[in-house]
């Protein structure tokens, strides 16, 4: 579904990324490890077109989109929840919603439904301003949000960030039940045990350049993984 | 006329004036809560918006007055903002990832070459530029509103004039207000202003959306220079300073960002420019308004409705 292929991009004169290669079939749950500013970020915001693509390939259900505006890319299939959650504080919870579903013309009331029967937290505050909200809830609006644009494929950046053990379970449990209705998911964490426990196959990152590729229960007992990522 | 009728005369030409005022603080204040840039040259933009009206009445002098109001309040905001959305697509748009210095000096490029283009529209060979022979003079822009008193033998005047004004800016602002809360363009620009790359990643084209928040600036722009233009009676290529300034105090006033902000920030201005006029001196006045802006930046960088969380756009 999704291909990367030699990727390198960045900031300024320096490659960030060096050269990933990486492909996520339809249906699958993948995720990308990394240690802090090892380039997982800057490899979805390359993917969704926020930074440019300076070598290499990325297509998307075959079709080349490295370097497209990044309306297009959304308008294609491919949403993400950026790091940060990046909520608009200053709208109500109605309206980050409704701006999810931005692209579309038709009747989004439905997935509106569905969203909150996802998130019930949300249900009763639809008026109140996303700025309100805990970080937890943040993130499930930040999710829900990127739901309304009904993508094939999601991208999710360290959507446990900053939450509470129990709010962690919780958000994992939901990008199971996503991934479960047919949605493709990309995502990229800190947390190795609980990505690598939804995810099928997983990439780990260092400094730009894929160091590993395995199946998820594979990565889980490889030894490297488990002294960087799991904590022994 | 009691000291009462005078202090009353005052508030009416005061709050006609603001209204203009806000008008124009209104296209200042969107620009900066989408892109965050002092959009020095729409001062400017107004001055040309009042000497593309009054091309506008020389070649329609002979339709009926109605038609020529309509015809002054399409075509106006169509030129300014127009002229507002094209300099945005020709420079601004290529500075976005710059530090924020360059678009701001580039306003105030842009700014000098409106001024130029005033000079020398107004040295045009039309009978209303009185054919070009001093370009740099006031010109007189046709009484096509009277005014007469509204308030019959009273000592305080309302005109027609003040009438027009509030007839064409309060619909104008509920409009406005009504646009950025309801509609999918409004929501847009309001998600751009609060974080453009999010936006982006919700499939906002956010380039195109901060072209329309300068269309719609510049539009605003347009009306203020007609109903500018029809309750002073005068124009002059320098006067896109005064009410550049005028408005930028008004925005800041407000709280920059913030559309009622502009409003209320634009009738602060006037009224406090036609009470310094009446109370202190014409000469004064100026002085009142800068030291205005001074106070606010000093003692209340947010201003009156910017506090806790400033609405953007
Ligand atoms: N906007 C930017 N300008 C310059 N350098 C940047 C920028 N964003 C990221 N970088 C640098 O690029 C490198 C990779 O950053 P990136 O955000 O992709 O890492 P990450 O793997 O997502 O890290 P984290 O786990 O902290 O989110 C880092 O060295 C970072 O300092
Ligand atoms: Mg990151």
């Amino acid at each position: 579904m999704l291909a990367l292929e030699n990727i390198h991009a960045g900031y300024g004169p320096i490659d960030v990324l060096k050269g990933i290669t990486l492909r996520v079939n339809e249906g699958e749950i993948v995720t990308v490890l990394g240690a802090n500013g090892a380039g997982k970020s800057t490899t979805l915001m390359t993917i969704a077109g926020v930074n440019p693509c300076r070598q290499g390939m990325i297509t998307f259900a075959g079709e080349p989109i490295a370097n497209l505006p990044v309306h297009e890319i959304v308008r294609l299939g491919i949403s993400q929840v950026p790091e940060g959650r990046r909520i608009f504080p200053r709208l109500t919870i109605r309206e980050n919603l409704e701006l999810g579903a931005f692209q579309r013309n038709d009747d989004i009331a439905g997935d509106l439904e569905r969203a909150l029967d996802l998130f019930p937290i949300l249900r009763e505050r639809t008026g109140q301003l996303g700025g309100t909200l805990s970080g937890g809830e943040q993130q499930m609006l930040a999710i829900a949000r990127a739901l309304m644009a009904r993508p094939k494929l999601l991208l999710l950046d360290e959507p446990s960030l900053g939450l509470a053990p129990l709010m962690v379970v919780k958000i994992f449990e939901i990008i199971r039940a996503i991934n479960q209705q047919g949605t493709t998911i990309l995502l990229v964490e800190q947390n190795a045990n609980m990505a690598l426990h939804i995810a099928q196959r997983g990439y780990v990152l260092e400094t730009g350049r894929i160091v590993l590729e395995d199946s998820a229960a594979n990565l889980i007992n490889n030894e490297q993984v488990r002294k960087s990522y799991l904590g022994g | 006329m009691t000291g009462w009728e005078v202090f009353l005369q005052q508030l009416i030409i005061g709050l006609s004036n603001g209204m203009i005022i806000a008008l124009i603080a209104l296209g200042y204040t969107m620009v900066y809560g989408i892109i965050e840039l002092i959009n020095f040259a729409h001062g400017d933009l107004f001055m040309l918006g009042c000497f593309a009206a009054l091309t506008v009445v020389s070649l329609t002098g002979d339709l009926p007055v109605w038609l020529v109001l309509l015809l002054l309040l399409v075509l106006t905001p169509v030129f300014c903002g127009g002229l507002n959305w094209l300099v945005d697509r020709l420079a601004y748009r290529h500075l976005r990832d710059a530090t924020k210095l360059a678009p701001l000096v580039s306003a105030i490029g842009v700014s000098f070459v409106f001024l130029n283009l005033g000079l020398f529209w107004g040295g045009l060979p039309l009978k209303v530029f009185g054919f070009g022979k001093a370009a740099a003079a006031p010109k007189d822009f046709p009484t096509l509103v009277s005014n007469a008193n509204l308030l019959g033998n009273s000592n305080v005047e309302f005109t027609t004039k003040d009438l027009l004004v509030l007839v064409i800016t309060v619909p104008l602002m509920v409009g406005l207000t009504l646009f950025v809360k309801q509609t999918r363009a409004g929501k847009a620009m309001r998600a751009v202003a609060q974080d453009r790359l999010a936006a982006q990643l919700m499939g906002i084209d956010a380039n195109r959306v901060i072209g329309q928040t300068f269309l719609l600036g510049g539009g605003l722009a347009g009306v203020a220079s007609v109903v500018a233009a029809l309750y002073n009676n005068t124009i002059y290529f320098q006067m896109g300073y005064r009410a550049g300034m005028d408005a930028f105090t008004a925005a800041v006033l407000g709280g920059i960002g913030s559309l009622p902000g502009a409003v209320l920030g634009g009738l602060c201005i006037g009224l406090a420019r036609a009470l310094s006029d009446q109370y202190i001196a014409t000469r004064w006045t100026n002085v009142m308004v800068f030291a205005i802006l001074i106070l606010v930046l000093v003692f209340r960088p947010s201003g009156l409705l910017g506090a806790k969380h400033r609405e953007k756009v």
